[in-house]
């Protein structure tokens, strides 16, 4: 049988279709299961084209470093760490996205929880950072 | 396993001449399974006469779907709750603050009822995570879905037959594109390859217009969802307490034009399928 995305990932994605902050939702298992359009803008593909991105691929298509340039260890971006920790992370990085522009932006990371305890994944935002 | 169906209206109870065939009674379903037990699905008012014709069990299973006002006003009225030779357990979805048995007491006590939650004889809270449990020779699997508040579905599979219960329900919230991507669809995953699916069908297509985000279902996104999920067949549920028998003769017609696979089946009080 065919699985389906628990609801409230659903309606998170609907809320994140809607905003105009650029916002990830990824699954338990690290996976990029939807960003919306101003994510688009960030990450350099549009959704439609890139679709679900497993976690093996996310390292290869973005690199990360800090402010500074210097490299970023893996676990200390804010959605890995959300996402091992099971708790809110936030840091500000430099990262590269599929068009190839280094970009600055503030990430925010937030486990998603739902009823009785299940981790379902987590959602970020993204924030450029201005001169 | 058989079902039967007991109150099919949504919202609130209506009586009535206008309201004869399609029935005025709140939700409330009997599951007829092996052995000296009676499981029931939600429990509005029409729980009244479904105990006044299946008579005693030595237990009772009753599984919410929510704690909507429709869905358990029928409780103190559910003999078997003040009896203390019947075993009665409650099962509902959990939530973050407070226990089942705390929820269903804000409507078990007064001033909204005389009778208090601790005055019922035999009776047990389960509150459910999603995921699976076993009732019986029934396997239940219940799962969120899209209704405001927490609301569950229940698939109950017996010797290989599926019965999926989602009596409110709006799949095409949070869709980008329904009724395609099965995966970002709410209740598909409860609902895929059922025999029966007991379903919301509350809004015509226009009223769905209005009432986006209310947790009800109109009928093209039901044809849509039966189609979907390839169940074998469709019963309707949870009509809306405007709609007449005429209106819903009307509803019922526009969805069997837009169904192509399922069969229709208009749910009805008395109701009784084989699954």
């Amino acid at each position: 049988m065919r699985s389906q995305q628990p609801v409230e990932m659903i309606l998170l994605r609907q809320v994140a279709s809607y905003l105009t902050i650029p916002m990830w939702l990824m699954d338990g298992h690290g996976n990029l299961i939807y960003y919306n359009e101003p994510a688009e803008g960030l990450l350099g593909i549009q959704f439609d084209d890139a679709g679900p991105i497993h976690a093996d691929q996310l390292s290869e298509m973005f690199r990360v470093t800090t402010l500074d340039g210097a490299p970023l260890a893996e676990h200390d971006f804010p959605i890995v760490s959300a996402l091992n920790k099971r708790s809110p992370s936030h840091d500000s990085v430099r990262y590269c996205g599929m068009d190839g522009i280094w970009r600055d932006v503030a990430v925010s990371a937030i486990p998603v929880e739902g009823q009785g305890g299940r981790f379902l994944g987590v959602f970020a935002t993204f924030w450029e950072i201005g001169d | 396993m058989r079902f039967r169906l007991w109150g099919t209206r949504g919202s609130i109870a209506v009586a009535g001449p206008d309201t004869v065939r399609y029935g005025g009674d709140t939700s409330a379903v009997e599951v007829e399974c092996a052995g000296d037990r009676l499981v029931i699905l939600d429990g509005g008012s029409g729980l009244r006469p479904l105990q006044a014709d299946t008579g005693p069990a030595d237990r009772v299973d009753i599984l919410l779907s929510h704690l909507h006002m429709d869905h358990v006003q029928g409780l103190p009225f559910f003999p078997p709750l003040l009896d203390p030779d019947v075993e009665v357990h409650i099962w509902g979805p959990i939530s973050t603050t407070r226990t089942l048995r705390e929820r269903i007491s804000r409507y078990l006590s007064p001033p909204l009822f005389p009778i208090r939650v601790r005055d019922l004889a035999n009776v047990m809270f389960h509150d459910v995570v999603p995921g699976e449990f076993q009732l019986g020779s029934i396997h239940v699997t219940a799962d969120l879905i899209t209704h405001p508040g927490s609301t569950l579905g229940y698939r109950l599979v017996e010797d290989g037959s599926a019965l999926v219960y989602m009596p409110d329900h709006e799949p095409a919230l949070g869709h980008r594109d329904f009724p395609n991507g099965p995966d970002w669809t709410s209740g598909f995953g409860l609902a895929q390859g059922a025999d029966v699916l007991i379903h919301d069908a509350q809004y015509t297509d226009e009223e769905y217009r209005e009432r986006v985000g209310w947790g009800h279902t109109g009928v093209s996104h039901l044809a849509a969802f039966a189609e979907m999920t390839g169940v074998e067949k469709l019963v309707t549920f949870h009509h809306d307490p405007s709609h007449r028998d005429v209106d819903l003769d009307e509803f019922h017609a526009h969805l069997e034009s837009l169904v192509d696979g399922p069969e229709v089946i208009r749910g009805t009080p008395g109701l009784r399928v084989e699954v």
